[in-house]
């Protein structure tokens, strides 16, 4: 699946472009791109390291394993195949947790924790464990429960009442995170899916 | 009322972080963790998974922007505008729905402009403003993601992540339209 739209992305863009009279500007964007991705990388070093040190105290205090159990209920029905005590779940509490306050650079950090013990379970390394799938169904559809960055840059463009869409985004979201998880459900039974 | 709201929102953004991290950091000194060396045992990995990123999200960036700098995010926006006005979505914003999943900034530029063209209380505003927080930029988490231990088969993960985001959209569409009326 991503090696096709990997594909289609880069040839159909091309052709597109050459038809277009664009063909300039995709070349700028190829080179642009890959130096943004490192640049990208690279910048996420300073986060990814104080998050880490962080998330390693939360671990050795008992917080991460504390947070599990809490939320064991939950937890076992969305990932049945990580055991309830196992640090991946903790780490993905902990992820979760950072996405619904909105604190984003740290979600990601927590999230690649999380990654790298689910990573410790899986018998294929080099593939996706329905674990990993549900888990980031529930990243991309996004649960952060208040916008705090939409809602400065409405307020900065002059809206006079940015919180109203504080609720609609709450119910969007919400419903884009149970589609997200029944489809992961859903597709991982499926043969051409399957690990 | 409006001022008291907005003050909450700031207060949460500005204290949420600092919180969090002295919050943990009390803990784990309550619990007798040693905390700085704890910390520093961690941060450690900090570097390798940043580095070991980078051909991942390379691969992907570099496509997203060929795919962006070909002009056919046009040719889409026209053939799914008849779709759209279908479920009552303003043409105007089909161009947005379709960057979120691909680009966090390229989605937020588009939100900006319709706010600057529309305003940021028309419904139009609020409609993109919605769905900025419906969903999230699917690709860029997949590949970070799974990038991080070296994953290739991703499985159905993107189909599942573009299900959310299709689903996130559509329901902003349909919320807003409740809420603010069109």
């Amino acid at each position: 699946m991503i090696n096709m739209i990997w594909f289609l992305m880069i040839v159909v863009g091309v052709i597109v472009g050459g038809i277009t009279g664009n063909i300039e500007a995709v070349t700028k964007a190829a080179v642009d791109s890959a130096n943004s991705a490192v640049e990208l990388s690279l910048g996420l070093i300073g986060v990814m390291t104080l998050w880490l040190g962080v998330m390693k105290i939360a671990e050795e205090s008992g917080l991460v394993s504390a947070l599990a159990r809490a939320l064991k209920p939950i937890m076992i029905r969305l990932f049945p195949e990580v055991p309830a005590e196992h640090p991946a779940m903790g780490a993905m509490v902990l992820n979760i947790a950072a996405n619904v306050l909105g604190l984003g650079n740290a979600a990601t950090p927590l999230g690649l924790k999380a990654m790298e013990e689910l990573q410790k379970l899986n018998y294929k390394k080099d593939t996706a464990t329905n674990a990993m799938c549900t888990f980031l169904a529930i990243n991309t559809s996004s649960v952060q429960l208040i916008p705090t960055t939409t809602i400065a840059m409405m307020y900065a463009a002059g809206s006079t009442d940015p919180t109203v869409i504080i609720g609609p985004t709450m119910i969007a979201t919400t419903l884009s995170t149970v589609a997200g998880v029944v489809a992961a459900k859903t597709f991982e039974k499926m043969p051409m899916f399957r690990a | 009322m409006l001022s008291n709201l907005i003050d909450v929102v700031n207060a949460i953004s500005k204290w949420s972080i600092p919180v969090f991290i002295a919050g943990i950091v009390t803990y784990g000194y309550i619990k007798k963790v040693k905390v700085y060396e704890a910390f520093t045992e961690g941060a450690k990995e900090g570097v390798y998974t940043a580095v070991r990123i980078i051909p991942y999200l390379v691969a992907m960036l570099v496509a997203i922007g060929i795919f962006r700098a070909s002009g056919i995010m046009n040719a889409l926006t026209t053939a799914i505008s008849p779709l759209a006005r279908f479920i009552g979505m303003p043409p105007e914003t089909v161009p947005m729905a379709l960057m979120r999943p691909l680009s966090g900034a390229g989605a937020q530029g588009i939100m900006l402009d319709l706010f600057k063209i529309y305003g940021p209380d028309s419904f139009i505003g609020r409609l993109a403003a919605t769905m900025m927080g419906a969903t999230d930029t699917t690709f860029y988490i997949l590949t970070v993601y799974f990038g991080s231990v070296a994953i290739k088969n991703t499985r159905h993960a993107l189909p599942a992540g573009l299900v959310a985001d299709f689903v996130g959209i559509v329901s902003a569409v349909l919320v807003c339209r409740m809420v603010f009326g069109k």
